[in-house]
């Protein structure tokens, strides 16, 4: 790698965890509100980690809100039913969503391309069903509410998550940071070089003799813990998990999400997830036919930008 | 509890037969063009709505020949403005294309007709129960499952004895050796599109009949198709004729015991068929997978 490609990647980190780090400064003055940047880590933490499996692996799967609302579900039920722990409602919700996503992983590495896709959007909605018939147990069309995240307690010092809002950001961004710093290790893994191999020419990597079928059934299970990992917290952002959490309209934003930022870039599902929030709380201001524009925009990116907005700056840069 | 049975069955099979008009058109398209068409469900509300408009001019059978054939102009034009642009690239700007134009179709359905249900009116023969001992058969059932026999029977005789039918085949097993036999592959896609538009505009009509229209009335009946098309196998038609049926009587069936798992068993019935022969019921081994 050149010096000048090693420098703008310094630069580019840099700049985004000084503007993360900064966010209850600044945001709002631009007339925002921290709970919304809260959002957008949430939704770039899925996004990530669904790209591991996209941008890093050459896979599509079009069913990963099954495992972002899995993992939204597992903290809610357990905060609701078990034990007032955050941590450990976390634990919980990441495993939830993790261990069914490896699980359908085994039925559907032998799988490739729409059938991949079509199968993963299924999956879904199995876990829709079963949170949206389930009444008793999961709140069905309602939703699951009765739960609130709570106080982490350090023993020496408690850090109050539950009512500051600013807290409970700094709080995502230390979740999102550890577990984003996870991906950019196992991407530059011997493993994550091998998912490379896979993506660019899976015939090749195959005469090699890596066992393809077990790298991308341990990419798709690594992915979903990961997203499962971001549903849980988006159950405690809102105190609040939603079947539509589940649906795959919401795989569809995830995968929107990704694309708009730049599915061949780490750090694209992070500008994406930025304007995927900016679009979705400015248009449904703005007019009762958001989904009309909503879609309008993933149309047109599709046509003219599929690059996504980092593609396009890293294509630019010369990297 | 005969009735109750004779009751879910013809309803199955009615329902079934939805699922097999909106799969065999999905299943089309993908065959051909790789393109899983979010949008086919939007497709089919469009097709009941244009017969809504239609029906005071030419009346319900005119509506019935007319309306698929418009829906399959609209799916032509969709196929050369948007979806061609994307056939050579990654699936996911396909799938991600068609969900967006998904969005935008109900969106457009709901500003034009407005939210609210609408009725589409159908001749009164049709509205009378077969006979008075079973009152749920209306002629319109009858008429409904007739129509699209009909219609499959014709798919299928497109398929084997016309021309554009066999190329349309052919492409299925192997789009290179078929371009390189000079058949203009473009145009074979943009063909393929406007068929599988035109069962979803007829799915559309009978479906309006049944239950009148609403913008999203197409959203209840893609996932089952999807399903429909994985059990039966992607790739063979015929098995997606076979999923189709037998998801729709299942779901049915389960009705009359377990009313609750009604959508469920369909997702089981995949689950299933995918860890027993994970190719699906008729699928060829190696087909797009």
């Amino acid at each position: 790698m050149s010096s000048a490609i090693l420098r703008f990647r310094h630069l580019q980190l840099l700049i985004i965890w000084a503007l993360l780090a900064t966010v209850p400064l600044w945001l709002p003055m631009l007339g925002g509100y921290t709970a919304l940047a809260g959002r957008v880590l949430v939704f770039a933490l899925a996004a990530m980690s669904f790209n591991l499996l996209l941008g890093f692996t050459g896979i599509m799967s079009f069913g990963h809100a099954a495992y972002f609302g899995l993992g939204a579900y597992g903290c809610g039920l357990f905060l609701k039913y078990v034990a007032s722990s955050t941590p450990l409602a976390m634990v919980a919700g990441t495993l939830l969503g993790g261990i069914a996503g490896t699980l359908f992983g085994l039925l559907l590495v032998r799988r490739r391309g729409v059938y991949f896709a079509m199968v993963t959007i299924a999956f879904g909605q199995v876990c829709f069903y079963v949170a949206y018939k389930w009444d008793s147990f999961t709140g069905g069309y309602d939703g699951l509410r009765g739960f609130a995240r709570v106080p982490l307690d350090f023993g020496l010092f408690k850090f109050d998550i539950a009512s500051s809002n600013d807290a409970f950001y700094y709080f995502v961004l230390v979740v999102f940071g550890l577990a984003v710093g996870l991906q950019a290790l196992v991407l530059r893994s011997p493993f994550g070089r091998t998912l490379l191999a896979i993506r660019e020419n899976e015939r090749r990597a195959r005469f090699l003799g890596i066992p393809v079928e077990r790298h991308i059934w341990l990419s798709f299970s690594i992915s979903c813990f990961f997203t499962a990992l971001a549903g849980s917290l988006y159950a405690l952002l809102n105190n609040f998990a939603d079947p539509l959490g589940l649906n795959y309209i919401m795989s569809g934003n995830i995968v929107m999400i990704t694309v708009m930022g730049g599915m061949r870039t780490f750090w694209g599902p992070l500008v994406g997830a930025v304007l995927f929030v900016m679009l979705q709380d400015y248009v449904s201001s703005m007019t009762t036919n958001w989904m009309f524009f909503v879609g309008l925009t993933f149309v047109l990116v599709v046509l003219f930008f599929p690059r996504g907005l980092m593609g396009m700056l890293q294509k630019r840069a010369g990297t | 509890m005969l009735q109750l049975v004779l009751f879910n069955v013809t309803n199955g099979l009615i329902v079934g037969a939805f699922y097999v008009l909106m799969a065999l058109g999905l299943s089309l398209i993908i065959n051909l063009s790789n393109v899983v068409n979010f949008a086919h469900g939007n497709f089919l509300a469009i097709g009941g709505y244009l017969a809504y408009m239609l029906t005071p001019y030419i009346g319900f059978w005119g509506a019935l020949l007319v309306s698929p054939l418009l829906t399959a102009v609209f799916g032509y034009v969709i196929e050369q403005v948007l979806i061609r642009h994307v056939y050579a690239r990654n699936h996911i700007y396909s799938l991600l294309l068609t969900f967006g134009l998904a969005f935008i179709l109900q969106d457009a359905c709901r500003f034009i007709w407005g939210p609210a249900p609408l009725p589409l009116g159908i001749p009164d023969i049709l509205s009378l129960p077969v006979t008075p001992d079973l009152f749920f058969i209306t002629w319109y059932r009858v008429f409904m499952v007739a129509v699209v026999v009909i219609a499959v029977s014709g798919l299928f005789a497109f398929l084997r004895y016309t021309r554009v039918g066999m190329r349309i085949r052919a492409g299925t097993l192997d789009l290179d050796t078929v371009s390189a036999l000079g058949v203009n592959v473009a145009a074979l896609r943009s063909y393929n599109f406007a068929v599988g538009s035109f069962l979803a505009g007829l799915a559309g009509v009978l479906a309006a009949g049944q239950i009148g229209l609403n913008p999203n009335m197409g959203d209840d009946l893609i996932m089952p198709s999807f399903i429909a098309i994985i059990v039966g196998g992607v790739g063979s038609l015929t098995g997606t004729l076979l999923g189709g049926l037998l998801i729709g009587v299942a779901a049915a069936l389960t009705t009359v015991f377990y009313p609750a798992g009604a959508e469920a068993v369909i997702y089981v019935i995949m689950g299933l068929v995918l860890l027993i022969r994970p190719r699906g019921l008729l699928g060829e081994e190696g087909m797009l997978s």
